[in-house]
């Protein structure tokens, strides 16, 4: 056989690689999306859908938009858009407008993703983000339909609103809420809230299967979820640390944040270290601001400000490479300089 | 189950193509191109000249150097040519062209090289494994007496690498199959040497059939030899990772395995040791997996040392016409090859044929920071910075993240799901670090002597 009619290619090693892109790991996202999303439509009625499949696509034709316009290469094919998109829809109230969406959708795309270089280079979760830029429409953004709404496909009129589990917390309402919501609505979600945040469990469900799937690591869906739970129940509002500490941590968007929000690759650090510090500093945050804020929901902010640290933490968390043991410790001699500077 | 290295990753091992076929003979090629160079260290000079008739096992290269290895005849016949042929490295290096009389002479000065075998004392063993050229045959090509001699007095722990973590490749693991007395007898040899009670095995858990063969094998010789059967994943055969999951011990930055007592030798290279003690015969023919999507019938061929790849390929039915890429080695770090007349040499365990695209490259890689680098890097490196400093010109930060730790296992490369090309980056910032040394050291230097010359006027 003559193999000089071949047509070699040279290259470096390696020469194989793993079949799971960016857009499979993406993909893995949105599956574990969807029973949240399905509980949804259930709790809120069909418009839901019509929200999260309006900012998906709102996302990914501004990421289009922009990539075109720049003259840039494509990069709606790796589903990070549509990811933010439907995050953007999880984190906004179910009756939200359509318009008002799309204008979220831009403000993560463009603003806080794309003018900082597009996938990988933005410093603040795209989503949440657009959460804290929509908040200038106070009202819309704090008007709770109550479950068990049926919103029509296409409408939003004549909605029955209702205070959420979060702004009884803030009341210092843990009676009150107790009347309204048992611990079972606060776990399958049958209660008022945000669009995606309300079943817990359905959300545990998705990003326990995201663990499993080794998209993300436990690290910071514990550190987070369990630093609420120790504050809260180390320093509960009320007579009943159980209770108060149940409610804070199914209420809101804690289980949403710490498993989808928190854990977004680009905005959390890459060491394990340096997850577990991300996630117990985002449960602080959150505490704080549940507790002293003038706002009722803490898990938006807390990871916005998280992210800014990221590299602090990045920076702080190297890992010490292979080979390196550490030395035994050598006995007496900084002991002996110790006493020497207590003197 | 043995401790476990950091990191690794699990590619599909590919190994059923050729795991059940029994080594073959490759048919004598015409003619061989034996390259003076195919270990790590000083190349070989030539000691014959064109038109000497030389015999199978006949020293064809002197070293030069201490860290260097003989070269030996693989076929008997006729030298046609001393010059630089086209090598697997990719540039020609000065070789021994022999054109095969088919006459299979064996060299009339090999005969066993101790009358008891089984009573040498280490300096003998450094010198008959000198005398047979023998080099880390599991790819790294290290001059195996120089690892002996180096690590006696240091080593309390010998292990023999059978782990074959690469997929495709088989050659091993046949080897093991089919030649367990030798491979034994080797490990029991190497432990004489270096005074300990038993030599370790890392077989990886998918050749359990070895591992077994290996154990009975063990049993009937009541050789000082134990069986360790490691994780199915890679990187478990290099070095250093291979020790660790041994041991538990880490090898420090820089040093080699014997700053942790520890010495490596590859199963086929420990065969050779055997061959070398017992028989005299030096290293001229070694086992080669033929596979990959490319090869139309995949096998195990034991072929002579200098053999063209095109010989291997022919051998194993040609390979389809869309071949796009041929490589000698493994998947993750072996090196592509452009001219199937370059020969196979004392380290080649593989031949690979691809017309499939594994390697999945795309027009625009972009990183996520999914920090999947980081947790298969065996080192504990960080990729995902590394790779940020070498794009930005960073060398000295690139340096401080211990970029020269890095061993190209290319895990990293592999897991990324924004495809950036990991390994080759740091490859490039490799280069550029030590040109960037030597280029100072120059400046140093020609400033030290004109300081001097300075001085003297």
């Amino acid at each position: 056989m003559d193999y000089k009619e071949l047509n070699l290619i040279g290259s470096s090693s390696p020469h194989i690689r793993t079949k799971d892109g960016t857009a499979h790991i993406m993909a893995e996202v949105l599956i574990a999306l969807v029973p949240a999303l399905a509980f949804s439509v259930y709790n809120f009625g069909w418009y839901v859908l019509t929200v999260t499949l309006v900012s998906m696509a709102g996302c990914c034709v501004f990421e289009w938009l922009y990539r075109t316009l720049m003259k840039k290469n494509n990069t709606v094919g790796d589903c990070s858009a549509a990811v933010t998109g439907a995050l953007i829809a999880f984190v906004c109230p179910p009756n939200i407008p359509l318009w008002m969406i799309l204008i979220g959708d831009f403000f993560a795309i463009v603003i806080v993703k794309q003018l900082f270089g597009g996938i990988g280079k933005n410093f603040l979760n795209p989503a949440l983000a657009a959460r804290a830029f929509m908040l200038s429409w106070a009202s819309a953004m704090s008007t709770w339909v109550v479950p068990g709404s049926k919103l029509p496909l296409l409408g939003t009129v004549d909605v029955v609103t209702s205070a959420t589990p979060m702004s009884y917390l803030h009341a210092n309402n843990l009676a009150g809420l107790t009347e309204v919501y048992d611990l079972q609505d606060m776990l399958i979600g049958f209660i008022g809230g945000s669009l995606g945040e309300v079943s817990a469990l359905l959300l545990t469900i998705g990003g326990v299967w995201l663990i499993f799937r080794k998209i993300i690591t436990w690290y910071i869906p514990v550190s987070y979820i369990g630093t609420v739970a120790v504050l809260t129940f180390l320093f509960p509002r009320g007579n009943d640390p159980m209770t108060w500490m149940l409610y804070n941590v199914l209420g809101g968007g804690l289980v949403l944040g710490a498993f989808f929000m928190a854990t977004d690759y680009v905005t959390s650090p890459v060491s394990h270290k340096g997850q577990v510090i991300f996630g117990i500093g985002c449960g602080l945050i959150t505490v704080f601001i549940r507790y002293f804020g003038s706002y009722s929901e803490g898990v938006c902010y807390a990871i916005l400000v998280m992210n800014l640290t990221v590299w602090i933490i990045d920076k702080h968390t190297r890992p010490s490479r292979f080979g390196v043991v550490k030395a035994p410790k050598e006995p007496k001699e900084p002991k002996e300089k110790k006493e020497a500077g207590a003197k | 189950m043995a401790q476990s290295f950091f990191g690794g990753i699990h590619p599909n091992d590919k190994k059923a193509a050729t795991n059940k076929k029994p080594i073959e003979k490759l048919p004598p090629p015409a003619r061989v191109v034996i390259p003076m160079s195919m270990h790590i260290g000083a190349p070989c000079q030539p000691c014959v000249a064109v038109g000497d008739m030389v015999t199978v096992g006949q020293r064809v290269g002197e070293p030069v150097a201490f860290v260097s290895a003989p070269v030996h005849a693989s076929v008997s016949g006729k030298v046609v040519a001393v010059e630089p042929r086209i090598h697997f490295s990719g540039v020609p290096v000065m070789s021994v062209v022999i054109e095969n009389d088919f006459n299979n002479t064996i060299c009339p000065d090999i005969h066993p090289p101790v009358e008891k075998p089984g009573e040498i004392t280490p300096e003998q063993l450094v010198e008959i494994v000198k005398n047979a050229g023998i080099v880390g045959m599991g790819g790294a090509t290290f001059p195996t007496h120089v690892k002996i001699s180096s690590g006696l007095g240091k080593v309390d722990t010998v292990i023999i690498n059978a782990s074959e973590c690469e997929p495709y490749i088989t050659s091993d693991h046949r080897f093991l199959l089919e030649y367990p007395e030798e491979v034994i007898g080797g490990a029991t040899i190497l432990a004489r040497a270096f005074g300990v009670d038993r030599v370790h095995i890392g077989v990886e858990a998918n050749k359990q059939n070895a591992a077994e063969l290996l154990r009975l094998k063990i049993e009937e010789a009541k050789a000082p030899v134990v069986v360790d059967v490691l994780h199915t994943r890679y990187p478990q055969g290099a070095e250093k990772q291979l020790c660790q999951s041994i041991t538990g011990r880490q090898v420090p930055p820089g040093a080699l395995p014997a700053a942790i007592g520890c010495a490596v030798f590859n199963t086929v290279t420990t065969a050779a040791i055997y061959r070398a003690v017992y028989t005299g015969m030096p290293v001229t023919h070694r086992v080669v997996t033929v596979s990959g999507s490319g090869v139309n019938e995949p096998k195990n061929l034991e072929c002579p040392i200098g053999t063209p790849i095109c010989e291997l390929l022919d051998a194993c039915g040609g390979v389809k016409k869309n071949t796009f890429k041929i490589l000698m080695g493994g998947p993750m770090m072996g090196h592509s090859q452009y001219d199937m007349d370059a020969p196979i040499g004392k380290g080649t365990n593989a031949i690979l044929a691809f017309c499939e695209d594994e390697e999945r490259t795309v027009e625009h890689p972009a990183c996520i920071r999914c920090g999947k680098c980081m947790s298969v890097c065996p080192m504990k490196l960080q990729p995902v910075f590394m790779y940020q400093y070498e794009r930005a010109g960073m060398l000295q930060e690139l340096e401080e993240a211990h970029v020269m730790d890095c061993m190209e296992c290319g895990a990293c490369t592999y897991i990324c799901p924004g495809r950036l090309h990991l390994v080759q980056t740091f490859r490039a910032g490799k280069q550029k670090i030590n040109n960037a040394k030597a280029a100072a050291k120059a400046a140093a230097e020609a400033a030290a002597k004109a300081a001097e010359a300075k001085k003297e006027a």
